[in-house]
């Protein structure tokens, strides 16, 4: 029973549907024993659909779920034998912080020294020994957080499942716990599935990424394939590109194009198929430069500047009256004008034709 | 403003006044403000239609025509008649208050999530309230009577050679009691068992649990607190239970309960000293067994029952 290692869980084509709306419409995706798998997406993208789905909580409408060669997504979730931490962490509020550890164990028929030695264990590994009489509502934020994975990690799921974990806690304390999650996961090496929209948080833990938008996925990746090389514009918004200019397509090359618009000529990388007359520019706010000697040169007005320590945030206008969000180290004040230089390498050129973007995505009227 | 607070500390002025808070700071610190006047009418409610009866009750009940204060409890209790109310009555109550709030606990346990129909089957489930106790014994009568449909459909079908009696005794007051304090029960029970976090219970599957060990490790310990209020109110319902005992029971036999004797003390042989005796020992009897319920209460989890925190 201790022993429920699995060498892959393969997702062939999973899909839901809430009558004729599609939550998840065709995941497929193969996880490695022992992989830290994170599904990204805004809310509503269908992330926590999947997970309910693996999880049993949801019957799937299409599609299959195998553990290797034996297929289990016909089995109620008790018969799956996963582990899962809600978002809301679920405590049995009515048992002791040790009894809600054990009670996994208990459902296994777990008796005895064994038990005692299982759950003394996995309280040590999660530093709860001191809270074990509590009850959950005893307890802060971050230490329900710990019974609730304690709770999941326990009787050694082959596969742990996470639906943002992490999302009530504050900002300190989420950093805390993320290296704490990493570390459990380098420590046990327990299967993982964590859901999140915090791209951060995913790129930080995760082996690899599954994008997700609206049911679909747009991309699976390590977290430097898909930081790097985002393969389209919802992707790359995710990613931290928070510049997004709509162009017209001036020259189009193998690998590079140029791009013009009434105030920019930028020249960048192309990422996809540019068939159309018009295309996406995407640039990171930390790759633009300012007053520096590289292409790609427009001239902008500062308008709102945040203090971030060693760097200023800048929002700054182009002369066609367009946003452009920049960082740099340079002491900028509202209303100096700068020229902003980008590395070709740092522009993403994407297609125009991908469905409809996402809300922070800053499109440039022609 | 602070007239109290400034006089305690003559002379030393504005230091010492920000050292102590005023009066009314003080006081609503405890929890005494003006907010309080909005306990009134319920206080004088209380005091006009509980307290002050129960006090005249309980004097008139001291006060018997003849022998000394409590001549009246001596009768009620050395008449094997009027004592035996006791037990007839709890025989009919407590059966019919568990069987209430236990048949309740399943019913609510498969409506507790949402699905099409629930309002329309929670108001079938909750009509027989509205019936009244009078239309619910004639409709008992027609059906459970001797010659009432369920006794014609199981002898035509010689599944039985003589009707059976269902009305008039023991059986046609706790079918009366049944129909009557189920919705009430279920009611209760269906809201407190949504507002058990459904989560709680995912949670439970996906760590192995069946539907039957979420039921007796999750659902039921968080439920207690709430049945054993239940059970409380329905029983206290069932307690005093009178019209039924009178229309489909045997009120001078079987079911000679202790509202009745106590009726029948007061309004039919004038004997208000007796007649209040008896619904103090009624009272007695309710609070004690509240008492013991809410005592095994009082050893359960009682804390919020959802996830969120």
């Amino acid at each position: 029973m201790r022993d429920q290692r699995f060498k892959e869980l393969r997702l062939d084509g999973i899909g839901r549907s809430f009558g004729d709306q599609a939550a998840l419409r065709e995941l497929s995706l193969t996880i490695r024993g022992g992989e830290f798998i994170a599904l990204l997406g805004p809310s509503g993208c269908g992330k926590t659909t999947a997970l309910n789905c693996l999880a049993g909580l949801l019957p799937l409408s299409a599609g299959s779920i195998w553990l290797d060669d034996r297929r289990i997504d016909g089995l109620p979730p008790e018969q799956r034998g996963f582990g899962m931490v809600f978002q809301n962490y679920a405590l049995f509020p009515h048992m002791s912080v040790r009894d809600n550890v054990a009670f996994g164990l208990k459902m296994r028929k777990v008796r005895g020294p064994e038990l005692h030695q299982r759950v003394d264990e996995v309280m040590r590994l999660v530093r709860l020994e001191e809270h074990a009489r509590k009850l959950p509502g005893q307890l802060s934020g971050g230490q329900q957080q710990r019974v609730a994975i304690a709770r999941a990690i326990v009787y050694e799921p082959p596969l742990v499942l996470m639906d943002e974990p992490l999302s009530n806690l504050d900002a300190q304390l989420r950093l805390a716990m993320r290296t704490e999650i990493r570390r459990l996961h380098q420590t046990l090496h327990l299967t993982t599935i964590y859901v999140t929209h915090d791209q951060e948080e995913a790129l930080s833990m995760a082996d690899r990424l599954v994008v997700l938008r609206e049911g679909v996925v747009q991309q699976v990746g390590t977290p430097g394939e898909v930081y790097e090389h985002p393969v389209n514009r919802y992707v790359a918004g995710f990613m931290g590109y928070r510049n997004m200019f709509e162009l017209d397509v001036a020259e189009k090359g193998a690998d590079e194009a140029v791009v013009t618009g009434p105030s920019v000529r930028l020249t960048g990388r192309v990422f996809g198929k540019l068939d159309g007359q018009r295309a996406v520019a995407a640039i990171r706010p930390e790759d633009i430069e300012v007053d520096g000697p590289g292409p790609n040169r427009v001239e902008v007005t500062a308008e709102v500047v945040e203090y971030h320590g060693r760097e200023m945030l800048v929002e700054a206008a182009l002369k066609s009256g367009d946003r452009v969000y920049f960082r740099t180290e340079k002491r900028l004040a509202p209303a100096d004008t700068v020229t902003i230089t980008v590395p070709t390498e740092r522009v993403l050129v994407f297609p125009l034709d991908t469905p409809a973007a996402p809300a922070e995505v800053l499109g440039v009227a022609p | 403003m602070s007239a109290a607070a400034a006089g305690s500390s003559t002379g030393t002025g504005a230091l010492t006044l920000s050292r102590r808070p005023s009066l009314r700071h003080r006081l609503a610190d405890r929890g005494i403000d003006r907010m309080l006047i909005l306990l009134v009418p319920g206080v004088a409610f209380l005091v006009a239609l509980f307290v002050y009866p129960f006090i005249y009750g309980l004097q008139l009940s001291l006060t018997p025509a003849s022998g000394g204060p409590l001549a009246s409890y001596q009768e009620f209790f050395n008449d094997p008649y009027l004592r035996d109310t006791i037990g007839i009555t709890m025989w009919l109550a407590l059966p019919a208050a568990l069987l209430n709030v236990l048949a309740s606990v399943p019913i609510a346990y498969r409506m507790r999530g949402r699905f099409r129909g629930k309002r329309t089957l929670t108001t079938l489930l909750v009509v027989p309230i509205t019936l009244g106790t009078v239309l619910t014994a004639e409709g008992l009568i027609k059906y459970l009577d001797r010659s009432g449909w369920v006794n014609k459909f199981l002898l035509d079908f010689h599944l039985i050679n003589q009707p059976l009696l269902l009305v008039h005794n023991y059986w046609g007051v706790f079918f009366s009691l049944v129909i009557t304090g189920f919705p009430f029960a279920f009611l209760l029970v269906l809201s407190y068992m949504s507002g058990i976090d459904p989560s709680l219970e995912k949670a439970a599957s996906i760590m192995g649990a069946s539907w039957l060990q979420r039921f007796r490790y999750i659902i039921l310990p968080l439920l207690a607190p709430g049945l054993a209020i239940t059970f409380c109110l329905a029983f206290v319902l069932a307690f005093s239970v009178f019209p039924s005992a009178n229309l489909v029971g045997n009120p001078t036999g079987d079911t000679h309960v202790i509202s009745i004797a106590a009726f029948h003390a007061a309004f039919e042989q004038f004997n208000y000293s007796l007649g209040s005796a008896i619904a103090m020992v009624m009272a007695a009897v309710m609070l004690g067994i509240i008492v013991l319920v809410l005592m095994w209460r009082s050893r359960l989890y009682k804390g919020a029952s959802g996830g969120k925190g």
